[in-house]
């Protein structure tokens, strides 16, 4: 294939030339940081929670009625020894969150008690002694809490928990050499909590990007919060029994004590609906993304198409003249195939630079993360063949051109 | 002869309808894609308080030191102590502490359910100072704060829910098992983002039901039910040990009239910030900041990012349909060469073409903004699933939006043609009759 036939025919028609490169400049660099949203998008939304989703669900009890923290405490024993009774329950726990919340409970943990700065940040779980198994996460190292040792406070109160579990995040984080049992930290008290045991992996209350830095780190904390704002019932449904046990648990809630709200709209939710809840924002940046994305490439198409057209009809005689002077169809195809690719070339050479020109001035601006390469490297295959096929249609109709057309219309 | 023109315009729509079809949907699509994240854009980036933006401030003190403040930045709120003082001093013509509360309301009857409510506990100056619409009654006194009243002002939809469509002030209402006189009734009011209790992160919630004394909430121990955000120690014995600590959860505001006044005010906290510093509450250099409604939005970043992600990228999104439409229309342009020829050989003027060519691009402008209309409504309908269903209900497709997406379409798609239209312009009529 003769390039430079084609290099000089561009001169010809050089504004045509420079918007489809521009086109393919500004559209490799739109999809490929698109493309690299979706999938940051989506890595976050499939991040494990660590618990048994299938059969979890959360209840936001708040008590209607004024009473002591004793009195306060009784009921939410009441409540629960209750929900363990149901045949549909496996487990249920008192607490004052769940993974995916939103927001959250986090503390600053320190090495020792004398420190200012902290070592490291952790949400805080509060819990009896069901709380591993109601969330259905595993403990991977020494043992759960033990009746006597679930502690209670009341609103605003807070007492540095003498025994706690942490997440295996945290104890990596605290103790990298893997000695973290039996060790013990400082949580914003002068009072040291001592690792009893270490589950497996529990997700955070809030997802925010804040929170990176500190994923997956939680303290599980052996404590019944009686505060007036009311808490979280995390409810673990037998096997299958989901839907049974969303159904009944609140009866029975009721019926130990009418002066509570569950709110109709999210006192009670299902796992699966927390977890759509968190990352609704996550999905609609990935969905949104991805209809540009597909637009884009279909305008960016058609955009060709039209101009190769033009070109086509426009070029008539002379490719006319070059058929009667030898040239074979295949030859009128290739010269327009390859004259795109030439264009293609140049104007993904432009959209790179653009790229990853946008993705810098992201980072500086939103804490996005470096595009990485591979994304790049799809958005120009997809575009080489986006035009090849583009230029596809038109260039078979230029082949069709009879060598009679350079006879006519002189 | 513009009449003329938008009829050639027309024509010459349906003349080449496969090219024209590519251009409008490309300038539909674009525009579309741009007005929708722009509505969601507008509603969460907009002022929530336009006429007083600039008089209104939240003080900021840092109570934390330099060790654990916000890298460098005072807290975003004020911890009990420190607001308490403030309010004291009185050094602003207005002034209010709040706190986001909770509490549970017994509707109609002992027979029916509990229902939660939500709204905050302020000072009696919050209504004056925010312009809060009353539809019954007002706000209350200052006495009212001094004498720790229990006076409450309902919004408009829960005085609704509780009592029906009727003039409630006066009666009784219970709040978390203690009554309250109904003093007020705002009409309906909800800034949006929610500037004045930014530190708690409900920029965008729905309208609050109710309005309390903070004075008479905290001695019913109405506990914060927004953030609280603490330093150092925080084992607490009791709730007072927290009410003492350097726990922020008061968000405090202060209303100044003129820049003198405003000036003044910083100078106060950096006194108070030195009284504190000399009897040994605080350890560190006074360190405070008097923020503005625009400057504090700014400050907490109340703007997700991803609603800017999303217009900046449709933005880039409608650029390229621009330059696709410039490719477009110029071979459309350059294909009537012959027909321009003989126009310009029969004595037309350069300038006539290019209004002729002009007005022909604004027509496929039109066009397109007329898909990018219907692509923009359709789009509003599927909004909640592409932004927080808080974010997207704010989103409207109002006539100001409408006019934006047929003007936006057309001028653009002006700009886009004066390229194609300066090659139409120039074309040689001699050379053009020559080779026909």
């Amino acid at each position: 294939m003769q390039i430079k036939p084609i290099l000089s025919a561009m001169r010809q028609h050089k504004a045509g030339v420079i918007l489809i490169a521009l086109q393919i400049a500004l559209t490799l660099a739109i999809v490929c940081n698109a493309l690299f949203i979706i999938q940051q998008r989506l890595e976050h939304l499939s991040e494990p929670s660590g618990i048994d989703e299938a059969n979890v669900f959360v209840i936001s009890n708040q008590w209607a009625s004024q009473s002591t923290d004793q009195e306060t405490d009784a009921k939410i024993q009441a409540d629960m020894a209750a929900l363990r009774r149901l045949p549909s329950v496996r487990d249920a726990s008192p607490s004052d969150s769940y993974p995916l919340r939103g927001s959250g409970w986090d503390d600053y943990i320190m090495l020792t008690p004398e420190q200012t700065e902290k070592t490291t940040d952790a949400d805080v779980y509060l819990g009896d002694e069901h709380l591993l198994d109601a969330l259905g996460i595993k403990l991977i190292a020494g043992r759960n809490f033990r009746v006597d040792e679930v502690g209670r406070i009341g609103s605003r109160q807070n007492m540095a928990s003498p025994v706690v579990i942490v997440t295996k995040a945290l104890a990596d984080r605290l103790y990298p050499d893997g000695s973290a049992l039996g060790k013990s930290f400082y949580e914003m008290s002068k009072t040291p909590s001592t690792i009893i045991g270490i589950v497996d992996r529990l997700q955070n209350q809030s997802v925010d990007t804040w929170k990176t830095a500190y994923a997956y780190q939680s303290v599980l904390r052996p404590l019944r919060q009686d505060n007036a704002d009311g808490l979280y019932y995390i409810v673990r449904a037998k096997p299958g029994q989901l839907a049974d046990a969303m159904r009944e648990v609140p009866k029975a809630l009721y019926a130990q004590n009418r002066m509570r709200i569950l709110d109709p709209k999210d006192g009670e939710l299902s796992f699966a609906e927390v977890r759509k809840r968190a990352y609704d924002t996550d999905r609609g940046m990935a969905v949104l993304m991805g209809i540009i994305c597909v637009v884009l490439l279909a305008i960016t198409a058609a955009g060709i198409v039209g101009l190769t057209s033009f070109w086509v009809g426009q070029r008539r005689r002379q490719i006319g003249v070059r058929r009667a002077l030898g040239a074979t169809r295949r030859d009128i195809l290739d010269y327009f195939l390859t004259e795109n690719f030439l264009i293609s070339v140049g104007g993904l050479a432009v959209g790179l630079v653009i790229a990853f020109g946008i993705n810098f001035w992201m980072i500086a601006r939103f804490e996005m993360a470096r595009l990485s390469l591979s994304y790049v490297l799809i958005g120009v295959v997809v575009l080489l063949l986006l035009g090849q096929f583009a230029t596809l249609a038109p260039a078979l109709r230029a082949s069709r051109v009879s060598p009679v057309e350079a006879t006519r219309s002189v | 002869m513009f009449a003329y023109y938008f009829e050639l315009g027309l024509r010459s729509l349906r003349r080449n309808p496969a090219l024209t079809a590519l251009m409008v949907m490309a300038i539909g699509f674009g525009v579309a894609a741009s007005m929708i994240t722009f509505s969601v854009f507008r509603a969460v980036s907009g002022n929530p308080i336009p006429q007083k933006s600039a008089q209104l401030f939240t003080p900021q003190l840092d109570g934390w030191g330099p060790q654990q403040n916000l890298k460098g930045e005072p807290p975003d709120a004020l911890s009990y102590t420190d607001a308490i003082a403030l309010m004291r001093a009185h050094e602003a013509s207005r002034q209010t502490l709040l706190y986001a509360v909770h509490v549970s309301v017994m509707p109609g009857g002992s027979r029916s359910l509990p229902v939660g409510a939500n709204g905050y506990a302020v000072y009696g100056d919050f209504f004056p100072m925010f312009e809060v619409p009353f539809r019954y009654g007002s706000g209350w006194s200052a006495a009212d704060d001094d004498g720790r009243a229990a006076v409450v002002v309902l919004s408009e939809a829960f005085n609704q829910k509780m009592f029906g469509d009727t003039d409630s002030v006066g009666r009784e209402i219970t709040l978390n098992g203690h009554d309250y006189r109904i003093v007020g009734v705002a009409r309906h009011w909800n800034p949006q983002p929610r500037f004045f209790a930014a530190f708690d992160n409900d920029n965008f919630d729905e309208s609050s039901d109710f309005y309390v004394p903070f004075t008479r909430a905290l001695d019913v121990q109405i506990d914060t039910y927004g953030r609280n955000s603490c330093r150092g120690n925080v084992d607490f014995k009791t709730r007072d040990a927290w009410l003492r600590s350097s726990c922020v959860w008061v968000m405090p505001w202060v209303e100044l009239d003129s820049a003198a006044d405003a000036s003044r005010y910083k100078q106060f906290l950096e006194r108070y910030a030195a009284d504190q510093q000399r009897a040994g509450r605080f350890g560190w250099a006074p360190n405070v900041r008097l923020r503005d409604v625009v400057q504090w939005l700014e400050y907490r970043k109340v703007v997700p990012p991803e609603t800017r992600i999303s217009l900046l990228v449709a933005l880039g999104f409608f650029v390229i349909c621009m330059v696709n439409t410039i490719g477009l229309l110029l071979a459309k342009f350059m294909r009537r060469a012959g027909e321009i020829g003989v126009r310009r050989a029969l004595g037309a003027a350069r300038s006539e073409m290019y209004k002729q060519f002009l007005i022909e691009a604004g027509t496929v402008g039109l066009a397109g903004g007329v898909l990018g209309l219907a692509l923009t409504a359709l789009g509003m309908l599927g909004i909640g699933h592409l932004f927080q269903p808080q974010i997207a209900r704010l989103a409207h497709l109002d006539v100001s939006l409408m006019a934006m997406t047929l003007l936006t379409a057309i001028v653009a798609t002006v700009l886009a043609a004066l390229y194609p239209t300066w090659r139409a312009a120039h074309v040689q009529p001699a050379w053009q009759l020559k080779s026909n």
